[in-house]
């Protein structure tokens, strides 16, 4: 398994009573809360942890892109992966990812991975996502158009990776006279595009017929293996069998001496991120035209948004893993036999964590976890390959 | 409620009194589903005399109002229901309230419809402006209502779509008893698929830029027929600035402010705004 740091880089100070009064910590939330001194040392913490994760031997390290909100201080990922393309010096560097639909102009975001593939050496992973329902709050663009934004911006994206330029290139939503990038992507015929998504259908059926690492946001280990087995059913029917890395699984863990001390050290920062980082109203997550109206339905019936959690609920569900080493180690070879995945994203940070305490943590993964699934696969894999 | 479905080229007299009482005691009004080229949508109909084409806001047509069955004493009352609402169908070429103000001229010329008192509320007064600056040639009047289609700087909105279900049908009102009814009603399950709809259609017309076309406000000046700009004087989605913007753009419109009324003028304050638009139009009637 493949073990990758992946960092939301929140704004640790935020005042979550100030969240809780503002129902959100996403769009209204109002950056007169960003103090920049604190955040500056923030960027500087995280980054230095980004960096030590490589020390320590992560496969990877992981950005992501998020907006107006203190859940994640980094909507332009690719300022930060710049600042890691020469520091981080072995482990890949993943942005997971850029909001395709969110730009006017996608052709800079073709431009932004070639740059960081070849400062880089090829080392870099490009995911392409949707960008959550906020981030149409959050930057003024159409949720009815999400869909048809994506999949133009992906096909122009990939064109300008991989066919030589200047070409023309004509869609509803994007038009360029000249195509032609300059730099071209390091890696041939480009770097691997892998697609982050929370489950939908159409995305997970999309991924396995482009053969694109698919990666499951925070979920229960049960509905990860749901979703993971429609990835593997869809790659048959597309003709071929997926192989587990493929499938990689992005969650949060968090090592201590034993059980009792990793859930008391884990609870407020874990319950921070779940219960107000998170946070968000159904109307916010779910833009009209954001998702089809059955999805719509599905997610209002449920009323996702606003049950709080308890560390206990996600740790008895599988959304996450705490505990022991022993534990953990126990957890994420049965989750991943369950699920059949070769890469975990595993936040290593979360919500209020300060930097000793995920310093610590890093350590403890790096030591206790790591070496014990640098070469595991997960069973049927294992199996498969015995008989 | 008592439907009589009949086709579009049924013959139409005049009614007598005890005939239009009735009519309006019963709310009988045509419903049929009419085609325009390759998109079909619902239209609701009743009445005789010039036509009055009432085009709907973002919350759908929904069924036939007492203002409608008001009007319908002195008017030919034709509400079609726009591509992408509640019954019609979605057209693949369904992106922007210009197509909409394309389609409603088709739909014009389709039905032959001429000396038209076109009246849009909230999303359809921004159609129907659109409209209007293309060509006013089947026109008699236009009445904006509560309309969308304009950005005034500086003057607060509520976000709609930021809103939960019950505080955006709130804010439409300024009676809140009004808002109860209604909120009893609307967040019914039966009616979610087409509430869910309208929003999504909604949604696609005006998130960005946010309810209004930057480029319509230089072509308000062709607008040459009388114009009527009809707001409720405490609407907190287009408020009455909105209509004093308009007034400045369209030459010769006449602003009414109704008081202690909302964004729905035509539901919060049904009598008296259909009583404005019989004055306004019997009073052009007079000038002409």
């Amino acid at each position: 398994m493949k073990m990758f740091n992946f960092h939301l880089m929140p704004y640790r100070h935020a005042d979550l009573d100030a969240i809780e009064k503002n129902g959100s910590a996403w769009v209204t939330f109002s950056n007169r809360h960003y103090d920049p001194k604190k955040g500056a040392e923030l960027y500087h913490d995280y980054l230095d942890q980004m960096e030590f994760a490589d020390q320590l031997g992560f496969d990877g390290v992981c950005l992501n892109e998020h907006h107006q909100t203190a859940y994640g201080m980094m909507p332009i990922p690719g300022v930060l992966a710049g600042a890691l393309a020469r520091s981080v010096k072995r482990a890949k560097l993943a942005v997971l990812g850029r909001a395709l639909p969110l730009l006017n102009n996608p052709l800079m975001i073709a431009e932004e991975y070639a740059i960081l593939d070849n400062l880089t050496r090829g080392r870099v992973i490009a995911g392409f996502v949707r960008g959550i329902g906020a981030e149409y709050h959050a930057m003024g663009i159409n949720p009815a158009y999400s869909q048809e934004r994506y999949a133009e911006a992906h096909d122009l994206i990939v064109r300008a990776w991989t066919e030589p330029g200047p070409f023309p290139y004509v869609g509803k939503h994007y038009q360029f006279k000249y195509v032609n990038p300059w730099p071209r992507p390091y890696q041939t015929p480009h770097p691997p595009i892998w697609i982050p998504s929370q489950g939908s259908g159409s995305t997970i059926r999309w991924a396995a017929r482009m053969r694109y690492t698919y990666c499951q946001t925070l979920s229960p280990i049960a509905a990860v293996a749901r979703f993971f087995q429609m990835y593997r059913d869809e790659a048959e029917k597309a003709g071929y069998q997926a192989s587990p890395d493929q499938l990689a699984w992005s969650n949060t863990i968090y090592v201590a001496e034993t059980d009792e001390k990793a859930v008391r050290e884990a609870r407020p920062h874990l319950e921070a991120l779940m219960n107000y980082f998170l946070k968000m109203p159904t109307e916010m997550l779910l833009p009209p035209g954001y998702t089809d109206a059955a999805s719509m339905k599905r997610v209002r019936a449920a009323k996702v948004t606003g049950k709080p959690q308890s560390i206990e609920d996600v740790i008895k569900n599988g959304v996450v893993i705490v505990g022991s080493p022993n534990t953990v180690r126990e957890k994420l070879a049965e989750y991943q036999d369950l699920a059949g995945f070769n890469t975990s994203l595993t936040k290593t940070q979360f919500g209020t964590m300060p930097n000793d305490m995920t310093r610590a943590n890093m350590t403890a993964i790096a030591e206790e976890i790591l070496p014990h699934f640098r070469d595991r696969l997960p069973r049927s894999v294992r199996r498969e390959a015995a008989e | 409620m008592c439907l009589i479905f009949e086709g579009r080229n049924c013959r139409k007299r005049a009614l007598t009194r005890e005939e239009r009482e009735a009519r309006r005691d019963m709310a009988d009004y045509s419903v049929s589903m009419i085609p325009v080229r390759d998109c079909r949508i619902r239209v609701m109909r009743a009445g005789s005399g010039s036509p009055l084409l009432f085009l709907h806001g973002g919350g759908g047509a929904g069924t036939w109002l007492p203002f409608m069955a008001r009007l319908a004493e002195t008017f030919d009352v034709i509400v079609p229901e726009h591509p992408g609402f509640g019954e019609s169908e979605t057209p693949p070429w369904l992106d922007t309230v210009s197509d909409l103000a394309n389609f409603y001229l088709d739909f014009l010329k389709q039905l032959d419809l001429d000396g038209v008192h076109l009246v849009g509320q909230s999303l359809g007064g921004w159609i129907a402006a659109e409209l209007a600056v293309r060509n006013t040639s089947r026109l008699a009047s236009l009445t904006l209502a509560s309309a969308a289609g304009i950005h005034v700087k500086d003057i607060p909105q509520v976000d709609t779509f930021l809103s939960s279900d019950e505080q955006r049908i709130r804010d439409l009102f300024h009676d809140q008893k009004l808002a109860d009814a209604v909120l009893a009603r609307a967040l019914r399950p039966e009616v979610e698929d087409v509430a869910l709809r309208n929003r999504m259609t909604t949604a696609k017309l005006v998130w960005q830029p946010r309810s209004h076309d930057p480029h319509l406000q230089k072509w308000l000046h062709r607008i040459d027929v009388p114009t009527l700009l009809i707001w409720g004087e405490h609407d907190r989605l287009f408020p009455k600035d909105y209509a004093f913007a308009y007034q400045r753009l369209i030459p010769g419109s006449k602003v009414v402010i109704i008081p202690d009324c909302g964004h729905l003028p035509e539901v919060e304050k049904a009598d008296v705004f259909a009583a404005e638009l019989e004055s306004f139009i019997g009073a052009m009637r007079i000038a002409a």
